[in-house]
């Protein structure tokens, strides 16, 4: 593997990302499967990196979740997509940074149709004043929130208390980085390093001393899918599309997983549970599972803060033995103190 | 084993690499034409069988060279061995020898 | 008879090598400019022809032998500027050099698709991944097949139409050697490593030329090489540094995966970068797949959209070895009708 090759093809997928003055839209899910890390980013947007970073109480669901489910309707999504930009507007903001990967699929989806069907943005426009009076401006900045934790990751590196390295051996951990699909599936030219390739975690886990790992099944989807992994029936097939990648992964034997998606971290991390149960299979060491983090919780641990304010307890697979790894103290007693 | 409401479906793709591809080592052996064929499906479309079961000519010997030949005995069954087959093969491949070569194989 | 007019030809590839020779036999005075330091273009590097596996270097030989004195040959050649003035040229080089033409010849042919444009093929990243060139450098070098490791592959995949008949990449012609070439070096693998595996992914044998579908046919029948109908997908990188192909059996209607130790991708042709600078310093016309774009079609194939300016060659689309040397005396014979103001030249179309 040649290192050079793909920073090459990173130098072509560099996307320009704001450096202050946010307006932060949430997840739905987000809140319920990891409800740490939305708080972790906030906080080191504001008592790491001094940003101004903002969040609106009316904000709502983008509806992507139901618009993938096939129960919400193009047009209804855009119109929610132009409420929540008319948020952004009226709070004198114009740096859009949706937390979820889907919502960035959709705002990016919804800025695409609107610039080549302009007469879209009229309807939707229109919906919108006749629905609730409010009007909006296009976000002058759309950026993942993970773009944001990848634009300032040298700074986050400068101030960090850990490192990604096993303390015992003074090897790099081995990461597998998973990507959203909607991060650059849909636009390559949106996410950072394109989409065969993406950059984005990989920037973080290089900055902060870990090594990445490409392993076969790396561009394969999580498999939670929307409607599959809604209908009970069918979420087998969400199951094998996990259970594909930990076979793929598994020889490389990786430390821990990243990933920068609401249901990703959420399906990597219970489906080896599953996976366990039905197949009596573990892909970590030591007859444990592989722990899957979000890069906020990666982010939030580089800088030394106390996991269990960072949400690791609400992981299926347990965070100790990474923890140990890495030399990161924490009090198993306050484990799931409320 | 707890009951979650679903399972672990198995993987569709042809694992080319875990297949065992003796049944095509064998042919080759008996009928260097097998593999000539171009997948055109002439033989398929003047097939005697084809018109009335599932069986496909064309499809059954680039299964047995990719190594997938798990349901093979059933397929062999539906054959006539009328011999259009032959007559329309535009790579003259020797299809009537291929068959009874593969009935032999898997000794029927 | 000699005459005293003049013909530059930009390009000493085989078309420019050989419409200079019958241009010079007809009595021209001929001067051929190529920017590499000797001629033959591509087909310098190219050890074994499709598809009578002759060796690329006796027909450069021959084609050698009708550069005589009359073909005033600059290698090394750097175009500055190229200037008008009523019906004939005035070319300027770097090195000072003033040429005059009456006509001037355009065989500025191709370069090979840049195979990391289509980053899911990992060319560039993974060790294992090589292009077309990449193989036939193995073979004219005369160096042992290997992987990067040092192995010897036990299995070799080779990916057709790479840069070729893809909306996505912005080429959606098809390069026309690259089936009949994949067949010919699967061929020369099994010859040289007779154990190896070899896998064609395509998604059609585009096998036109006379003898193609022979060799096609040599390499199933006698060589054992399979044809997989699908194109892949995507290469990644096992962790012993053999690919695993992510392919569709479109035959089977099933997706597969298989792993190979080499991977070598036919990478298509793309108009060269000296066709895109002539063609701009003398305003000619580019077709929609920015090779040249001849007057016609079917009738005018040598005729540009500038008087007194010709093509021969890959510079108006891909040809292979063939085709470039017909068209090459075509375009001998078409630039001849134009200075001697022929009956022919004054038909329509």
């Amino acid at each position: 593997m040649r290192v050079q090759g793909k920073q090459n093809i990173w130098k072509e997928y560099q996307k320009e990302i704001a450096d202050d003055k946010y307006f932060y839209v949430r997840s739905c899910v987000r809140q319920n499967f990891f409800p740490g890390s939305e708080v972790t980013f906030l906080r080191i947007l504001r008592e790491v990196l001094g940003k101004n970073i903002f969040e609106h109480p009316c904000h709502t669901t983008c509806t992507g979740i139901g618009y993938h489910g096939d129960i919400v309707p193009f047009d209804t999504l855009m119109t929610i997509v132009a409420r929540q930009f008319s948020l952004m507007t009226e709070s004198g903001f114009e740096n859009f940074v949706p937390s979820c990967i889907t919502s960035f699929g959709i705002y990016t989806e919804v800025l695409d149709t609107w610039e080549h069907f302009p007469e879209a943005e009229e309807k939707v426009r229109n919906y919108l004043k006749k629905a609730t009076g409010r009007e909006f401006k296009i976000p002058g900045n759309l950026a993942h929130a993970s773009d944001i934790i990848y634009k300032f990751r040298k700074e986050i590196a400068a101030k960090s208390k850990f490192k990604l390295i096993n303390r015992n051996t003074g090897m790099p951990l081995k990461v597998v980085e998973h990507i959203g699909c909607h991060y650059a599936k849909m636009f390559p030219d949106k996410g950072v390093g394109g989409a065969e390739y993406p950059y984005v975690l990989t920037g973080m886990v290089e900055e902060w001393g870990g090594e990445v790992i490409d392993y076969p099944e790396r561009r394969h989807c999580c498999g939670f899918g929307f409607r599959q992994y809604l209908v009970q029936a069918n979420r087998g097939y969400s199951l094998a599309c996990s259970y594909k990648k930990f076979e793929s992964m598994a020889p490389y034997k990786p430390d821990i997983i990243i990933t920068n998606c609401p249901g990703c971290p959420m399906f990597l991390d219970r489906w080896q549970y599953v996976i366990n149960e039905m197949e009596g299979k573990k892909y970590g060491e030591n007859g444990q599972g592989i722990p899957v983090f979000t890069y906020e919780e990666v982010a939030g641990l580089v800088l030394g803060y106390n996991p269990w304010d960072i949400g690791l307890q609400m992981h299926q697979i347990s965070c100790e033995p990474v923890l140990d790894k890495i030399g990161i103290p924490y009090d198993i007693e306050s484990k799931y103190k409320v | 084993m707890i009951n979650f409401g679903y399972t672990l479906p198995s993987d569709r793709q042809i694992v080319y690499d875990k297949n065992n591809r003796e049944t095509a080592t064998f042919l080759r052996s008996k009928e260097p034409t097998f593999n000539s064929c171009i997948q055109c499906g002439t033989c398929t479309a003047t097939c005697s069988a084809a018109c009335f079961t599932d069986f496909n000519f064309r499809k059954l010997l680039l299964l047995v060279n990719r190594g997938e030949t798990f349901e093979i005995i059933q397929e062999l069954q539906k054959c006539m061995l009328c011999g259009k087959c032959l007559l329309v093969c535009p790579r003259n491949v020797n299809t009537r020898n291929i068959l009874l070569n593969l009935r032999l194989y898997y000794a029927f | 008879m000699k005459s005293s007019k003049k013909v530059v030809t930009i390009g000493g590839g085989i078309a420019g090598m050989e419409a200079s020779s019958f241009l010079a036999a007809m009595g021209y005075d001929v001067t051929l400019l190529e920017k590499a330091g000797e001629l033959g273009g591509h087909l310098a590097k190219w050890e074994k022809l499709f598809p009578t596996m002759r060796l690329g270097k006796e027909v450069l030989n021959f084609l050698s032998q009708g550069i005589y004195e009359n073909v005033k040959v600059l290698c090394n050649a750097f175009i500055e500027r190229i200037d008008r003035e009523l019906d004939d040229f005035r070319i300027y080089l770097a090195d000072g050099k003033v040429l005059e033409a009456n006509a001037i010849l355009v065989t500025t042919g191709y370069d090979l698709f840049d195979a990391r444009k289509k980053e899911e093929y990992g060319y560039g990243i993974y060790d294992n991944v090589i292009t077309s060139a990449d193989l036939e450098e193995f073979f004219s070098s005369g160096k042992e097949i290997r992987t990067a490791s040092g192995k010897t592959p036990a299995s070799v995949g080779f990916v057709h139409c790479v840069g070729s008949r893809d909306q996505k990449i912005g080429n959606v012609y098809c390069s026309k050697v690259c089936c009949v070439t994949a067949v010919k070096q699967s061929i020369e693998l099994k010859e040289k490593l007779s154990d190896v595996k070899i896998f064609c992914f395509y998604m059609d044998m585009r096998m036109y030329g006379m003898h193609f579908e022979a060799l096609y046919k040599e390499a199933q029948e006698k060589w054992g090489v399979q044809f997989i109908r699908g194109r892949v997908s995507e290469a990644c990188e096992n962790s012993d540094g053999s690919i695993l192909v992510k392919v569709e059996d479109t035959l089977a209607g099933r997706p597969m995966r298989l792993t190979v130790d080499m991977l070598v991708l036919m990478v298509g042709f793309v108009p060269s970068e000296g066709t895109k600078k002539i063609g701009n310093m003398l305003n000619l016309e580019f077709g929609p797949n920015r090779f040249f774009k001849t007057r016609d079609q079917h009738v005018l194939t040598n005729v540009s959209n500038v008087k007194g300016v010709f093509f021969a060659g890959a510079c108006t689309a891909p040809k292979e070895i063939t085709h470039a040397i017909t068209d090459a005396r075509a375009a001998a014979s078409t630039i001849a009708s134009y200075l001697e103001q022929n009956s022919v030249e004054k038909r329509t179309i």
